[in-house]
């Protein structure tokens, strides 16, 4: 059996669940405790920053590791919580030197190297607002963020900068500082190398007077229609960080914590930075992509406890190794591990046995969402799983299946068990988003009834686990990221042979989905190969491959309602030979 | 499979129209064969799959998933291929 050969040696005795009872903890519950739990800035306030770095400097862990960094070589780089006070202290000065108001935006676009810890702590610190970026995107997702978002510095590298950043530079005047990580004594026009530029800030202080609703995170999330929005999170979600870290993810200061995601996606700065940091664990970041046999050897060298990861990288491990045969997994010793967790979309129930065969600890899927700032759904380590289920709501989270009407605002909740329906919110969490950056009217169609509406199509059961159904519009889901067909298919739109395009996702075994377009050509291009081939590389040069489509179809026409919107569902529904349902809609058919 | 002899050159040539068949974007740059591909390329794991199933394709080699990191490269992977479709 593969568990006897993964616990040869004696696990350590484990920690006590942090949540015990469900609903007693839910029947106790009090966001007042919840609060009081945070220790606040010196003088009064809050801010995430100091929660999660400066407060430990008094608490004796100090000179614990807040950070081991992994390079690429897996050589390690440990960042004390002292060593990361010091630097983050730092990178607020050079704001304020830079002449940074409070509440401007600070980009990053890197990779996980600890410039990024430090920015993203730094700029929170400072009171500045930090928007993080993922790396695969291309020039046109960056920059369509970057202006939504008024950025004023950007923390990148000299590679991305030319290649994603200069080429549009100039249209955005307000980007007035560029801060380069590796341009040493050169760097191009209009940057600055950030080393350079850090080395005579003092390494203490720095800390601003932030209040708990004060703007602290901005991280983007597509739209099925319109510009990428930029949900507004304030320094009070961090109360969410540190309750869902104990009771979702059962953190403990003794544990070395992995959570796999990019900073780039909120899950890898809620969890990636902040959660883990504020409990006073042991962080691990792998500055590297994933590879199976890495991932083993830092589980197993890092004595990783927690792990969060996403179902992609679940499945692509399942590949090495099921319940006959360990395969490569009995090579390694991950008795260390106590808790694995997985979220970034439904983890399919073969993969929470996967676990349980192969690695002796099934997975705790839970769920959540950008605009929610931290886990609201969850399978707790105390309670049973229910494999494919999202779990039960977190203590303090009033969660709900709704039928709601567009348009009239008429909004019924439904109580009988296994009803389908959107999964909606009662609003009141302390991470819930304050706003979509400069958007009101689209943040207020979130909300009806006093519900916010999460957009995802669920059914609760009689014990009161959610299920997860599908999403109620045209989101795709790719790799655990959201992807909105608007950006896709702008891009499209742009190249001079498309009339129209669609994109909607397929699925695909390891991704979960992957995203196709549909194209119809402008009167007189035809379509053949080398066009569908100049039509890949033009959408990836422009979005990277994160948010590229994977693949091209040609259409004569493409399916439109009478108001003239693509029928992207349809087409979807045709692609997978599933029912085409209501057609009342359709004007003019697909060709 | 039967597999008829192909050099290295051969086979470094048919791992770059794979790629470009995956990520056309790279069409048009010269690849250094030493070149990271996920690292200085920006490709990520869905095109690296991709490719590597290609590869099988063209090449008529299994390809292990414990092998892919010996394919980072243009030229790490000719020499990977050219190994692997060696006689016995």
């Amino acid at each position: 059996m593969a568990c006897k050969t993964l616990h040869n040696t004696a696990p350590p005795p484990w920690p006590a669940a942090n949540l015990g009872d469900y609903a007693q903890a839910c029947a106790g519950f009090s966001w007042d405790r919840a609060r009081a739990a945070l220790s606040g800035s010196p003088g009064g306030g809050l801010n995430i920053a100091f929660e999660a770095v400066d407060r430990h400097l008094d608490d004796g862990l100090a000179d614990k590791t807040a950070i081991r960094w992994l390079g690429k070589d897996l050589t390690p780089l440990d960042l004390s919580y002292r060593a990361l006070a010091a630097r983050t202290s730092r990178f607020a000065h050079l704001l304020e030197r830079l002449g940074v108001a409070p509440g401007e935006r600070v980009f990053s676009l890197l990779g996980r190297v600890p410039a990024l810890y430090v920015a993203a702590l730094g700029s929170l610190k400072a009171g500045r607002v930090f928007s993080p970026l993922f790396s695969a995107f291309g020039p046109e997702p960056v920059r369509a963020r970057m202006t939504i978002g008024d950025a004023r510095v950007l923390v990148t590298t000299s590679a991305w900068y030319r290649r994603k950043v200069a080429p549009w530079r100039t249209q955005l005047p307000g980007l007035a500082h560029v801060l380069l990580t590796d341009a040493g004594d050169d760097p191009p026009p209009g940057t600055l190398d950030l080393e350079r530029a850090l080395a005579d800030c003092p390494d203490h202080g720095g800390l601003a007077h932030t209040r708990p609703g004060d703007m602290a995170l901005l991280h983007f999330t597509s739209g099925t229609t319109g510009r990428p929005k930029g949900a507004v999170h304030v320094h009070e979600a961090v109360v969410m960080h540190r309750l869902t870290g104990l009771l979702a993810l059962d953190l403990h200061p003794q544990d070395t914590f992995w959570c796999t995601a990019d900073p780039g996606w909120v899950t890898g700065t809620s969890y990636g930075i902040i959660a883990p940091l504020v409990l006073g664990t042991t962080m691990i970041v792998d500055a590297a992509e994933m590879d199976p046999v890495r991932w083993l050897g830092i589980l197993q060298d890092q004595r990783v406890t927690v792990w969060y990861t996403a179902p992609t990288a679940i499945r692509m491990l399942m590949k090495l190794a099921d319940r006959d045969n360990p395969g490569i997994f009995a090579d390694y010793d991950l008795s260390r591990l106590r808790f694995a967790a997985s979220v970034g979309e439904p983890l399919n129930p073969e993969a929470v046995a996967w676990g349980r065969d192969v690695l002796g600890l099934p997975f705790h899927d839970n769920w959540w969402q950008t605009e929610t700032g931290g886990i609201m759904i969850a399978n707790y380590r105390s309670q049973p799983i229910k494999p494919g289920a999202m779990g039960r709501p977190l203590p303090g989270v009033e969660a709900a299946i709704v039928r709601h009407v567009r348009g009239s605002g008429a909004l019924s909740v439904l109580d009988t068990p296994d009803t389908p329906g959107q999964l909606a919110l009662r609003p009141g969490w302390p991470s819930m988003f304050r706003g979509y950056l400069h958007e009101p009217a689209r943040y207020a169609k979130c909300f009806a009834d006093g519900w916010y509406l999460t957009g995802d199509l669920a059914k609760r059961d009689a014990d009161g686990y959610f299920w997860f159904l599908g999403r109620a519009d045209d989101m795709i889901k790719s790799a655990g990221h959201l992807i909105g067909p608007f950006e896709v298919e702008s891009a499209l739109l742009e190249h001079d042979a498309v009339a129209e395009a669609a994109a909607i996702g397929i699925p695909e075994p390891t991704a979960g989905e992957i995203v196709k377009a549909l194209v119809a050509l402008k009167p007189g291009v035809s379509a053949d190969e080398d066009l569908r081939r100049a039509l890949l590389a033009h959408a990836r040069k422009r979005l990277g491959p994160a948010v590229a489509p994977r693949v091209i179809d040609f259409r004569t026409n493409l399916p439109k309602t009478r108001s003239g919107k693509i029928m992207r569902r349809l087409l979807r529904a045709r692609e997978l030979d599933l029912p085409e349902g209501d057609l009342s809609t359709l004007e003019s058919d697909e060709q | 499979m039967t597999t008829h002899p192909l050099s290295r050159e051969a086979i470094l040539a048919i791992a770059l129209e794979a790629l470009t068949r995956v990520a056309p974007d790279l069409a048009d740059e010269s690849i250094a064969p030493d070149a990271d591909l996920r690292e200085d390329y920006d490709l990520d794991s869905m095109d690296f799959l991709n490719w590597v199933a290609a590869l099988h394709e063209r090449l008529g080699v299994d390809i292990p998933e414990l092998d892919y990191p010996k394919l980072a490269t243009l030229g790490a992977a000719a020499d990977y291929l050219l190994q692997a479709r060696a006689p016995e």
